[in-house]
């Protein structure tokens, strides 16, 4: 094994059976039926409850906690699920941290929050795995919405026209559901196939169509799409990435961190997935981090990410850059990169230094990599959409459009973070207005 | 450090932490283990005439749960000792020889007739025992057939069976108490008109821990039924507690000794049982859930606090509580206090604003950024909000300095003393003078 460990260059099989198996297994095990009541016995049942403020989809936290400790686990998994649809994905990828947790009063009084993430999931989990739906769809309006994007946002807001008895087709560019549940994020946080099994459960309400591989612009289009709808929601996402624009890197082994992560997940085998024995990877976000932890756990014997500002300026929270850390992982920062240099592959990177209003010092940095992952942001590239706004859907309220009849939601409209739970609640806001617009 | 030397009716012991009556002095094997943990003696699990009794082989016993299934109540079906009586008289012999300075003391229960009583207490003075305990206290099983709790439910069964036994012993006599009546002190003047030496409570509590939903019956469910058990543990102690404050304070039972039971679990428990009366303590459930090694933080922890207090010997520690129990009328009406909460210790959680203004007197504000202030004008010290809030010392209940105006009745806090007994709204009050 570490024999392979050091091979030079990109090679898949750095490690062995047992290593992939134990590195891509669950960042967070699932707790057991008595560990889910030590740890909802420690929840206070707080008065309007600060959790709940700080939940983008204002699950009534205290409340479905109160049910776990009852011995009730199907009611608390209702109760999220009435507010977030994608409550079990939202368990395991939420950033806790800078949400729910980091507003727990025991996260103030003793810096250790309930664990209301993993609450949630033992809660969500013991209902799914009845295989049954929990809500029920209404009567027929006879309505029809288009969705466009099978993401958290699409998916979120088709469950619930659906349930208020509309009829949704749900257009999505990709041969899987989910969007980036299912290509975006980190292989630890969702192992076992989880994000399809959740996509089917959720469709299990009825009253949604499906077409796939259908990219809006080439397609199919808005313009038709709102005159045969009585709706439409886009929620496609960001198609695009920002590129690195600097000299070398078109040369083979620098790729976009976003593609990297999405073969990762689609990859059956992990033994056959290759990464280099020195990874840079260059950004400061989610992505950056989810790259940089992975080609680790992958086995690279290197990995560095490498960002422009200071740690306290990286969109990735604490836990991911120390959960990066502990993995390994090299953070650097102040450094902006200027060449990749080698013959054809990359061999390594060049950095300068910049002080912290940007500008450069003059001082560079070489990193040897024999791969450059780049994850300095995605863009929305599309034509014929509604109004934009810094390269984003223009929406108000809950996600109306510049168009009438068109509503937008999730990453690829303006407002709220770039977080699955965001988008989630966007789509379940955009169907309660695209609802009372319809029915009116 | 303070000597915890103990000496409850003549029955010396290096501390005042008994074993009570039950499974875990059950035998030889479990008193010598008792013994060599520190324990200051045992109450042997009650004897009874042959042919033994015997015990459901089901559950036995139910539980109450706190956080993290933490103990709190525990609920028992068995009866007395099921082991024949010479197996235990000799066990007894041999424990007793074995460590001297430790208080043996024997629970009994036999029949209401004299001559069974006057069988078995000789037989049990045979074995160097240091005293009896009569258990009339036992609330199931044994009471179905006209003993345990049947015979402490009549006072006059008490008064007659307590003759009886001290009529045919020299040792000293404990009368332990049921607490499954409605005045506790009717029992205990029995105890004392019987000649009692002293008396021990409470003893365990009706119950029915719970009600399996599934099978519809109560737990423990022994082939799809319940019977009725006897309940102790943490749960119990604010009974027990008030029912020997009862006695202590009573101006006709004052001088029998107590001997406490009922929910000790750590030095604390202990140290307040004794400052309401009791001589000394005993302990079955805490043990039952913790195992022996219990005692050692009890003996520490009650050596800390009597060097804390000065206090040099138990004595000085038992009934100093007694004098401040009262009854209502007599407690202070011009004393005045208003609850504080501590903004540097307030961790928002709201619970005190939801309490109070959900199901007390709207005396907790709240503002946009979670900040909880106590409204003056409407608090009336109910003291709620202290007793919801997760965080010790939080809020906490500050006196009105007499002159002062109370806001919320707009009247000036008084310095003299007045209750009840002269407040013009009672319509029997006697006019102070």
């Amino acid at each position: 094994m570490t024999e392979f460990h050091l091979s030079p260059g990109v090679t898949a099989g750095r490690l062995g059976a047992e290593a992939y198996a134990e590195n891509f297994s669950d960042l967070h095990p699932a707790l057991d039926s008595h560990e889910a009541l030590v740890a909802a016995d420690r929840c206070y049942f707080c008065h309007d409850a600060p959790c709940i403020t700080a939940c983008p989809t204002d699950i009534d936290i205290p409340l479905f906690i109160r049910q776990i400790a009852t011995g009730t686990p199907d009611s608390a998994a209702k109760t999220i699920l009435s507010q977030n649809i994608l409550g079990g994905m939202c368990a395991r990828v939420c950033p806790t941290e800078t949400l729910c947790e980091e507003a727990c009063v025991r996260e103030v009084s003793e810096g250790k929050p309930v664990l209301i993430g993993q609450l949630q999931r033992f809660a969500t989990d013991h209902l799914q795995a009845q295989e049954a739906h929990p809500f029920q769809r209404s009567a027929s309006t006879g309505k029809t919405v288009a969705v466009v994007g099978a993401g958290p946002a699409g998916l979120s807001c088709a469950h619930r026209l659906a349930m208020l008895g509309h009829d949704v087709t749900v257009f999505d560019a990709r041969s899987k559901l989910g969007g980036l549940n299912e290509f975006g994020i980190a292989a630890y946080k969702t192992p076992a196939g989880f994000a399809q099994a959740e996509v089917d459960w959720l469709l299990q309400i009825g009253g949604i169509e499906i077409e796939q591989e259908k990219i809006l612009g080439i397609d199919i289009n808005l313009a038709a799409l709102n005159a045969k709808f009585n709706a439409v929601f886009l929620a496609m996402g960001l198609n695009g990435v920002n590129d690195l624009n600097i000299n070398g890197d078109d040369k083979s082994g620098v790729i976009s961190a976003v593609d990297f992560i999405a073969d990762l997940r689609q990859i059956d085998d992990l033994s056959a997935m290759p990464i280099g024995r020195n990874v840079v990877v260059i950004g400061g976000g989610m992505t950056a981090v989810d790259a940089a932890i992975q080609s680790k756990l992958l086995g690279a014997l290197n990995v560095t990410l490498a960002y422009r500002r200071g740690r306290k300026q990286m969109n990735a929270s604490k836990f991911e850059q120390d959960l990066a850390a502990s993995k390994g992982v090299h953070i650097m920062t102040n450094l902006v990169p200027v060449a990749i240099n080698g013959n054809g592959s990359v061999r390594e990177i060049q950095f300068e230094y910049v002080d912290a209003d940007m500008n450069g010092t003059g001082q560079m940095v070489q990193l040897p990599a024999d791969q450059v992952f780049s994850a300095i942001g995605q863009t929305l590239d599309c034509s014929d959409l509604p109004a934009l706004e810094q390269g984003k859907i223009s929406v108000t309220g809950a996600g109306k459009t510049s168009i009438d009849g068109v509503w937008a939601g999730g990453d690829c409209a303006t407002g709220g973070d770039d977080l699955t739970v965001t988008a989630v609640a966007e789509g379940r806001d955009a169907a309660m207005d695209i609802h009372a617009h319809l029915i009116r | 450090m303070a000597n915890l030397q103990s000496d409850f009716v003549g029955i010396k012991s290096p501390n005042p932490f008994w074993l009570a009556s039950a499974p875990p002095t059950d035998k030889e094997y479990n008193v010598r283990r008792a013994f060599e943990a520190g324990w200051g003696g045992v109450v042997w699990k009650t004897l009874g005439l042959d042919p033994h009794v015997v015990n459901v082989n089901g559950p036995r016993y139910g539980a109450i749960y706190g956080a993290d299934r933490r103990l709190l109540g525990l609920n028992n079906i068995e009866l007395i000792t099921d082991r024949p009586l010479q197996t235990n008289l000799d066990e007894i012999k041999l424990v007793k020889r074995d460590y001297p300075d430790r208080a043996m003391v024997v629970s009994l229960m036999v029949p209401c007739e004299e001559d069974p009583w006057k069988m078995i207490l000789p037989l049990v003075e045979e074995t160097g025992a240091d005293g009896v305990e009569l258990n009339f206290g036992c609330p199931h099983g044994m009471s179905e057939r006209g003993m345990g709790a049947a015979v402490g439910q009549v006072p006059e069964y008490i008064e007659m069976v307590t003759r009886w036994a001290k009529a045919n012993t020299r040792m000293p006599v404990i009368v332990k108490l049921t607490p499954n009546i409605t005045d506790i002190r009717k029992p205990a003047a029995a105890a004392m008109a019987g000649g009692a030496d002293a008396v021990s409570l409470i003893n365990t509590i009706n119950s029915i821990t719970s009600v399996n939903l599934d099978l519809f019956a109560p737990e423990p469910t022994i082939d799809g039924k319940g019977a009725h058990g006897g309940y102790c543990g943490p749960a119990v102690k604010p009974i027990a507690l008030n029912m020997v404050a009862e006695i202590a304070r009573d101006f006709e039972l004052a001088a029998i000794p107590i001997s406490g039971i009922g929910g000790v679990t750590t030095w604390r428990d202990a140290a307040e049982f004794m400052a309401l009366g009791a001589g000394n303590v005993q302990v079955c459930t805490a043990a039952m859930t913790y195992g022996f090694k219990i005692v050692q933080e009890m003996i520490s922890g009650l050596s800390e606090y009597m060097d804390d207090k000065d206090m040099t010997s138990t004595s000085q520690l038992v009934r100093k509580a007694v004098p401040n129990v009262t009854d209502w009328k007599y407690l202070n009406l011009n004393y005045v206090s208003k609850a504080k909460i501590n903004q540097d210790l307030c961790i928002s959680c709201g619970r005190c604003y939801a309490a109070c203004e959900d199901t007390s007197h709207q005396a907790i504000s709240m503002s946009s950024n979670r900040i909880f202030d106590v409204i003056d004008g409407e608090c009336v010290a109910c003291n709620l909000c202290v007793n919801v809030c997760p965080v010790e010392d939080c809020i906490t209940m500050e006196a009105i300095s007499p002159g002062i105006v109370d806001p919320r009745t707009g009247k000036v806090v008084e310095r003299d003393y007045a209750n009840w007994t002269t407040h013009p709204n009672n319509p029997v009050a006697t006019a102070a003078e």
